[in-house]
């Protein structure tokens, strides 16, 4: 079975270190929040300056001076702090987080990513910090669906789109499969059950490598 | 004495001249300036340059400003988000100009005019479309364009707090973009939803001082 939306986000936060510095790009990547492992402490950074996001206010609770990125109300964890957006992006650009999770149209075989434009003419681009957060924060992965709605892959040999950072994404995080992108080339770490390698491939425009231990990807019901 | 608040949002955008460039805080609906946006429009000066991580959402604050076709051109990071119509309408109409910035870079130009700099080498967008026409340099081993620095003639703020001598305060993310603003552009006007004694914001706490602040009006939330 492929994994909801939901469970790629659980997914990706199972790796994420107690302690870390995480910065959650719009779409999939912010569902992070709502999943995160309940034994660790992990920072998260949004771009509009909030270093220590909180899960969603309750209806009572909401706020619209503090939101996230995709401008959703939010909380502050206890410890956490504001800061103006130069600093946020001081923060960002600096390297000083660990780790940036971020949504993309495609990525390629080399890491490079692509998230900010389809050249659609009725739809205007928007860059926000994702080429500040590509190439400011110490390490870039990746959330997506495998394919389009049509079903086109969206890992692919080189992106078709115009580029938001070049050879900058180590991991990838799809419905189907957990990829890792080495210098060898892109190399499957996990799979979903019920499907096979040669589908995962089908449906896979760059060339993929099986990890020699190559695990089951799984994820609870949530 | 000093005593930079103004009575009315007119007084407040009293003077701000055809063709300038406007620097608009907030991000989405936080911390934007939106009464500040509408005395504009009453205000009336056109052929303006906007400069906002956003262009607006609805039909208020900085949307309304956008659809009184005053604006030719908007300099922003992230304009289309969830609704998002007044600017989508006058872009695909090619009724409005549109420079995308990366987001941080907007921030960090600003503060660049804000310091008197010329300048600085910054490694986004290197490689990408948004690297085109601009000088690259290659520095102990990893290449950066040259990014100018961004001034505003005016910038609008919204801030919580503000004092007579122009010092303010803001509430959680509502202060996103304000404090680099306010110190880069030649005429800060604010709109706080209170006005305090003189003191009363503990210095400790004051995040724009005063000397970037010329005006400041009250807008009750």
């Amino acid at each position: 079975m492929p994994l909801k939306r939901r469970q790629i986000a659980w997914r990706a936060a199972q790796d994420l270190v107690d302690g870390a510095y995480v910065n959650l790009g719009i779409g999939l990547p912010t569902l992070v929040a709502d999943v995160l492992p309940a034994d660790r402490e992990i920072v998260l950074h949004s771009e509009n300056g909030v270093l220590g996001v909180g899960p969603a206010p309750g209806d009572n609770e909401v706020d619209w001076d503090l939101v996230n990125a995709g401008k959703q109300p939010v909380t502050l964890l206890t410890g956490g702090s504001y800061v103006h957006h130069t600093d946020s992006f001081l923060m960002i650009r600096g390297g000083h987080l660990d780790l940036a999770l971020l949504g993309a149209f495609e990525v390629s075989q080399k890491g490079d990513l692509a998230n900010w434009t389809t050249d659609d003419p009725n739809f205007p681009p928007g860059v926000g910090g994702a080429m500040d957060l590509a190439v400011g924060a110490k390490e870039i992965r990746v959330l997506v669906e495998h394919t389009t709605r049509a079903g086109a892959p969206r890992i692919r040999r080189q992106c078709g789109y115009p580029l938001t950072a070049a050879g900058v994404v180590r991991r990838i995080y799809t419905d189907l499969a957990v990829i890792d992108v080495t210098s060898a080339g892109l190399v499957v770490r996990e799979l979903v059950d019920d499907i096979d390698f040669r589908t995962l491939q089908a449906k896979t425009e760059a060339p993929l490598h099986a990890a020699p231990d190559l695990r089951p990807l799984r994820a609870p019901a949530l | 004495m000093i005593d930079k608040r103004v009575r009315s949002l007119a007084d407040a955008v009293a003077g701000i001249p055809d063709g300038a460039t406007i620097l608009c805080a907030g991000f989405g609906g936080a911390g934007l300036p939106d009464a500040l946006c509408e005395a504009v429009i009453e205000q009336g000066a056109r052929d303006l340059t906007i400069v906002a991580n956003n262009a607006g959402t609805g039909r208020t604050g900085l949307a309304a400003l956008l659809a009184t076709g005053r604006v030719k051109r908007i300099i922003c990071s992230f304009p289309r988000s969830s609704g998002s119509v007044v600017f989508e309408e006058l872009y695909a109409a090619g009724r409005i100009e549109l420079e995308l910035v990366p987001q941080g870079i907007i921030s960090e130009r600003m503060r660049c005019a804000a310091a008197g700099l010329g300048g600085f080498y910054s490694p986004v967008s290197v490689g990408t479309r948004l690297a085109e026409g601009k000088e690259h340099r290659e520095i102990d081993g990893r290449m950066y364009v040259l990014e100018k620095p961004l001034k505003g003639d005016v910038a609008l703020l919204a801030a919580d707090r503000g004092d007579r001598w122009g010092n303010l305060s803001y509430r959680k993310s509502a202060r996103n973009f304000n404090p680099t603003m306010a110190m880069a552009a030649s005429l800060s006007i604010a709109q706080v939803r209170h006005f305090v004694e003189l003191g009363e914001i503990d210095p400790e706490t004051v995040i724009t001082p005063g000397i970037f602040v010329d005006r400041l009006v009250e807008v009750p939330a």
